[in-house]
């Protein structure tokens, strides 16, 4: 396991000591436990990213029997009815813990409810669920804003011209990383936000719409982004033929590509962050916490994944091409983010 | 007693529930409790609900492809006005019934295709249903909530509850005159009208019926859920197409039947739960899924044949 820097509000930059999974302490109390994950959808490289890093982690804790099974399932379709009935069929399988990335934060509360009266541990992650029965391992996204500011402030003192590209309209996640970042500039007011345009959390998306957005702005320093649009907004850019700003790149490994090109060409410079998909990992380290017995605060917040120069040829070299940087979480990670939440 | 066709029709979705249930309890005997069976059912008597108001529209040779989206926003309205001012609520709901009724006049006076009208129509009830509810959440009424969690004596409510669905629907559909109209706008439109029967107002009352059904379906979903979001039931529109169709309904020919309908519903939902206990690849289930269905129309097509067969003997 590969060690990776990782930055929260809850423990600052420095996490992930990655012990091996040998360095587990055997853990009597949980060997007959059986835990499930219920998972919505499948079809992104995030997505399918979470899965694998599930089957990484859990295939050895089921070996070394620090839990007697950990099974996921995946509803067929996207949707919340559809994965009600799934948590409800795992209620009357008999699991001891239930691990949900939800398709609605609202919908499986029925659901949800029945499990916990069922006396079962309901761990929600990335997509979380609003029932106070669960727990809930959230993303910082205003956070995750707020430090590409912060970033930049260490590296162009002086200020200037920001463009954003912001993600897909109307969806929570866009809404709180955008206020992150505009919280950022509000502490860091030698910037200016000349320009925000919606890139869709998607390269070519985001390509059309910095195209669009270029030629009525004056000259720009940084980039700001969600993720997904990095690459996109480096191509539009250089098109225009103007001089490339430093743009925040997301985790993607076509963005994580350009910039160690860039690095290697002219020593550009700028960070990448997003969350990783084995998030699901420490869900379920913290399933199995719980069902150990430990007092674990209901609202627990995810580390998120940042890449910086120094790491990059590293973790470029381990996102698979077309995927998205990824890190898997350790028992000991998990109970370094339950102190921190104390 | 001699079997009658009718009767031949309908012993397919019981069989196929039957077997699937012999299926779920043999994986998974847990399932026979008590509050197993409620597990297993609960999440189905909104579809029943749905699958029958869908029975409605089908009965009148037309199809409903708003059901789903329908269904979501009176999800949001139960959670939101119908919790808050329930007044303003239940107006809200009557008001979508009525509408219900006037497209069923509008396609039939203007000799609109069904199909599209409804199509259009759920752009519009996934709009509205987002603007009462921008983001998922809200509450269910407590009322709600206590009658679909409610534990009645020996057997659980999703069994109780879609039995009473079924009797009341079965009751309307082939019992009243109502029901027999309706049936035989699907079946001959034009010698209902001969009879002396105004055909403009047997599409309407479906539609009504059919708003009415799937306006309880939504009630029933977030007394289960506890919360709306505009997206919560888009999947109903096809489960309710195939809910109907598995039970013994046609497309076109006035040829429903109530009770299959639930049973049809039922045989839907146990089928995901069925393939969930296989621990069968999630990649594989939707296929599994429709290799279900497909038996079961096999069957069913099967059974046609033989009752042709008899007919011209």
């Amino acid at each position: 396991m590969t060690r990776k820097i990782l930055l929260t509000t809850a423990f600052g930059a420095g996490l992930g000591t990655a012990l091996g999974l040998m360095a587990v302490p055997a853990v009597a109390d949980t060997s007959d436990s059986r835990i499930a994950l219920s998972n919505n959808y499948a079809g992104n490289s995030w997505r399918q990213a979470m899965l694998t890093s599930w089957e990484t982690v859990t295939g050895p804790a089921v070996a070394e029997g620090v839990v007697a099974a950990a099974d996921a399932f995946t509803t067929g379709e996207n949707s919340a009815t559809e994965q009600a009935a799934q948590i409800q069929n795992m209620i009357l399988q008999g699991y001891d813990a239930i691990v949900v990335n939800a398709a609605s934060p609202t919908a499986l509360n029925g659901a949800v409810r029945e499990a916990c009266d069922a006396g079962i541990v309901v761990v929600s992650f990335d997509g979380i669920v609003t029932e106070p029965c669960a727990w809930r391992i959230a993303v910082d996204f205003h956070e995750m804003g707020r430090v590409q500011i912060e970033y930049l402030a260490e590296h162009l003192p002086d200020g200037g011209n920001l463009l954003e590209i912001r993600g897909l309209a109307g969806v929570f996640v866009d809404d709180e990383i955008s206020a992150g970042i505009h919280a950022g500039v509000a502490e860091h007011p030698q910037f200016e936000i000349v320009g925000s345009v919606h890139g869709d959390w998607a390269q070519d998306v985001a390509q059309r719409a910095v195209a669009g957005i270029l030629p009525s702005l004056p000259e720009i320093v940084g980039v700001v982004t969600q993720g997904g649009d990095g690459y996109g907004a480096a191509q539009a850019i250089a098109a225009a033929g103007r001089d490339t700003p430093i743009i925040i790149m997301g985790n993607r490994q076509d963005e994580l590509l350009w910039w160690s090109e860039q690095k290697a060409a002219n020593g550009y410079e700028t960070m990448s962050v997003s969350i990783a998909p084995g998030v699901s990992t420490l869900a379920f380290w913290v399933a199995q916490q719980i069902l150990d017995g430990n007092e674990v605060p209901k609202e627990l917040v995810v580390p998120f994944l940042a890449i910086t120069q120094d790491s990059l040829a590293e973790d470029l070299a381990n996102t698979p091409v077309g995927g998205v940087a990824n890190v898997e979480y350790t028992l000991e990670d998990a109970q370094e983010v339950i102190a921190g939440a104390m | 007693m001699r079997l009658t066709p009718d009767m031949i029709r309908l012993a397919v979705p019981f069989l196929a529930l039957a077997v699937l249930l012999a299926g779920v309890f043999w994986l998974q005997p847990r399932a026979m409790t008590y509050s197993g069976l409620n597990l297993l059912f609960n999440l189905a008597v909104p579809i029943a609900l749905a699958t029958l108001a869908q029975m409605f529209i089908i009965s009148v040779n037309d199809l409903d492809l708003s059901m789903g989206a329908f269904v979501s926003f009176v999800a949001c309205v139960t959670a939101t006005f119908l919790n808050d001012a329930p007044l303003v609520g239940a107006l809200i709901l009557l008001a979508s019934i009525g509408a219900y009724a006037a497209l069923g006049v509008i396609i039939h006076v203007r000799q609109l295709p069904a199909i599209v009208v409804t199509l259009g129509m759920s752009f519009v009830w996934t709009g509205l249903a987002v603007m009462i509810l921008p983001s998922p959440g809200g509450a269910a009424p407590d009322w709600i909530r206590s009658l679909m969690t409610v534990r009645p004596p020996f057997v659980p409510m999703a069994i109780v509850a879609s039995v009473l669905i079924a009797l009341v629907a079965h009751l309307i559909i082939a019992r009243s005159t109502l029901g027999v109209l309706i049936r035989g706008v699907g079946g001959n439109e034009r010698s209902v009208a001969r009879a002396g029967w105004s055909v403009l107002r047997a599409r309407a009352a479906a539609y009504a019926l059919a708003a009415l059904f799937a306006v309880l379906a939504g009630m029933a979903l977030v007394g289960l859920t506890t919360a709306a979001d505009a997206n919560i039931a888009l999947r109903y529109t096809l489960l309710s197409i195939a809910g109907v169709i598995l039970g013994g309904g046609e497309f076109v020919g006035g040829r429903v039947s109530a009770v299959g309908a639930v049973v049809g519903a039922l045989t839907l939902a146990l089928a995901g739960s069925f393939l969930s206990f296989l621990r069968l690849s999630p990649d594989w289930q939707i296929g599994a899924q429709g290799a279900i269905l497909i038996l079961v129309l096999a069957l069913r097509l099967g059974l046609d044949a033989m009752e042709r067969r008899r007919m011209r003997a």
